[in-house]
């Protein structure tokens, strides 16, 4: 659906994308997810057609943005950053006006607005004027007028940003369940809204993608895995003896944690259950295990860990 | 076709909608309504043989109203949409750049004649009360009308211009007014006492507002100012279009 090949983007004296590359399939959820200042919001512009790249290429369904963008814009369904919409309209009004604006027959539109408005859930404020509306609605509006053309593309700019969590929660659930029958590009440096919304994750920062993919590529890529917590009493030389030689450990730590304990954090390669093992080993020896937990690595874990590589290979 | 007529429709929405509009159509309403008083004030004084038509633009209230209206109404055309970020939406929809430009054109144009509308109830008063039936006649009516129509187009696509070169609405209709009234001003130095000698003369007389309002208010359809102002309105709405062209792929 998405096709961006070493796409660059300079402001007058400061470059915002440099060299990006990725592509979206058609169909699911992708977060484009990085720090304030990534290059989401200008490679959202970009693909909506508002603003040209400054070398690269650029595809969308098929067309490029620049020498196709009509044909683009007819495609597209963009909700920007900060969702403006014209506050001295009523709700119906707009959305119907939108619709007009993106060539819709006007039955199409009848059936369509009346659609959008059931599934954003704005029925109760249909007949309201936009500037009276809380922000939670505001977003719902921007996002029906997103849906109302039946786009073959979403591209939402930070779509929960300024929401109380109930409002964040709801407007979370509208996103997840446009993923079955469209293609949504959601912009956020919110880690919980791509973890719960994205089927699959562009990393970016400082206008470079530092890691894309679905969410546990991306995990096991960044050598994700997962981690076991363990504490047990038990002879320091022995239990290193015995940590080295289990197989799908990749690394582990011990320090002891007082009244005779020692605290290990270990480091499991993918694929790999080393509970068993451990509880295992500590029966066989008498060792008194009181703590054995498994924590899985979020994506904020390794977002964190891709973004503090990245700044350090750039210092 | 469609896009265009939506536009327009919005635009049209977005005046009336909001105060501007109403502000705009009481502004022109109390100027006109003061020149007509002072019409009224003349012609029980001194009568004259002139068009009453002819009489109202000789008025300062007229060149006051074009020289304000024009700024007030087309300062929001771009420069707001890009302060509210509704320009963003529009521009990503599947319009043409010179449909988004024509359409505010003529939403700004329609405001504009809708404003100048009291105008001819005032004249059709005035030829009432007139035994001569030869002060108002259709042809005039429609020359003024006709004039005030291409004048006006000429001030609209310069604030249309400005509004899309300006950031902020107020530098906009700033630059509009000033445009403007260096328009005027070049006008009135072809009526000066000692005029220009040589083709400096003749191209101040060509480019004369002042002159050409008043013959087409005299009921003299000379297709020259036609041309001259239709010319300038489709030079200003081109580049308009150039400069929305170009902030879009810059």
């Amino acid at each position: 659906m998405i096709e961006v090949i070493g796409l660059r983007k300079e402001y007058p004296g400061c470059p915002a994308v440099g060299d990006v590359s990725f592509t979206v399939p058609a169909g699911g959820i992708v977060g484009l997810l990085g720090p304030n200042g990534a290059g989401k919001s200008t490679i959202l512009k970009i693909l909506s057609g508002y603003m040209p790249g400054t070398h690269g290429t650029v595809r969308v369904a098929g067309f490029d943005v620049f020498h196709q963008s009509a044909e683009v814009r007819k495609r597209i369904g963009y909700m920007p950053e900060n969702n403006p919409l014209h506050l001295d309209m009523r709700v119906k009004d707009y959305l119907t006006f939108r619709a007009r604006l993106k060539g819709m027959g006007a039955r199409e539109i009848r059936d369509r607005v009346a659609a959008v408005l059931d599934q954003c859930d704005l029925i109760g404020v249909d007949r309201r004027v936009i500037g009276q509306l809380s922000k939670g609605y505001r977003q719902r509006v921007g996002l029906a007028d997103a849906l109302v053309a039946k786009p073959e593309l979403i591209l939402l700019d930070e779509p929960t940003i300024g929401l109380d969590p109930n409002q964040i929660r709801s407007v979370r659930e509208l996103i997840l369940s446009l993923g079955c029958n469209y293609t949504v590009l959601l912009s956020t440096h919110i880690l919980s809204e791509v973890e719960i919304t994205c089927s699959h994750v562009i990393i970016l920062n400082q206008g470079k993608v530092l890691a894309s993919g679905t969410k546990q590529n991306l995990l096991d890529g960044l050598g994700g895995g997962k981690e076991i917590h363990v504490e047990l009493a038990a002879p320091e030389s022995a239990l290193r003896e015995i940590l080295a030689t289990i197989e799908g450990l990749e690394h582990f730590d011990l320090k002891p944690v007082g009244e005779g304990y020692l605290g290990c954090v270990l480091k499991v390669r993918p694929g790999f259950d080393l509970r068993p093992v451990l509880f295992e080993m500590a029966r066989e020896r008498g060792w008194v295990l009181r703590e054995l937990t498994q924590v899985r690595q979020t994506l904020e874990d390794a977002f964190v860990r891709v973004i503090r590589d990245h700044s350090q290979d750039q210092s | 076709m469609q896009a265009y007529l939506v536009l327009v429709r919005r635009e049209l929405g977005a005046y009336f909608v909001s105060i501007t509009g109403y502000l705009l159509v009481s502004m022109v309403l109390f100027l006109v309504g003061l020149s007509f008083v002072d019409i009224l004030g003349k012609l029980n004084v001194e009568p004259t043989d002139a068009p009453i038509t002819e009489q109202f633009f000789v008025t300062v209230y007229f060149w006051m109203i074009l020289l304000l209206t024009a700024p007030v109404m087309t300062m929001r055309t771009f420069a707001f949409e890009r302060s509210a970020g509704t320009y963003e939406a529009l521009m990503t929809s599947p319009v043409n750049d010179w449909q988004v430009v024509l359409a505010k054109f003529t939403g700004s144009q329609l405001v504009y004649l809708i404003a100048w509308l009291p105008l001819a109830f005032y004249l059709v008063v005035v030829s009432q009360f007139s035994n001569d039936a030869s002060i108002l006649n259709i042809r005039t009516l429609a020359s003024t009308f006709g004039g005030l129509l291409l004048i006006g187009s000429v001030f609209i696509s310069m604030g249309c211009l400005a509004s899309a070169l300006a950031r902020s609405q107020v530098i906009a209709a700033v630059v509009t007014y000033g445009l403007g009234l260096g328009l005027f001003l070049l006008s009135l130095r072809s009526l000066m006492e000692t005029p220009a000698e040589g083709w400096t003369g003749d191209l101040l007389q060509y480019v004369s507002m002042t002159e050409h309002m008043e013959a087409f208010a005299r009921g003299a359809m000379d297709t020259r100012p036609m041309v001259l102002y239709a010319s300038l309105t489709v030079f200003f709405l081109f580049l308009t279009t150039r400069i929305v062209e170009f902030r879009r792929w810059k």
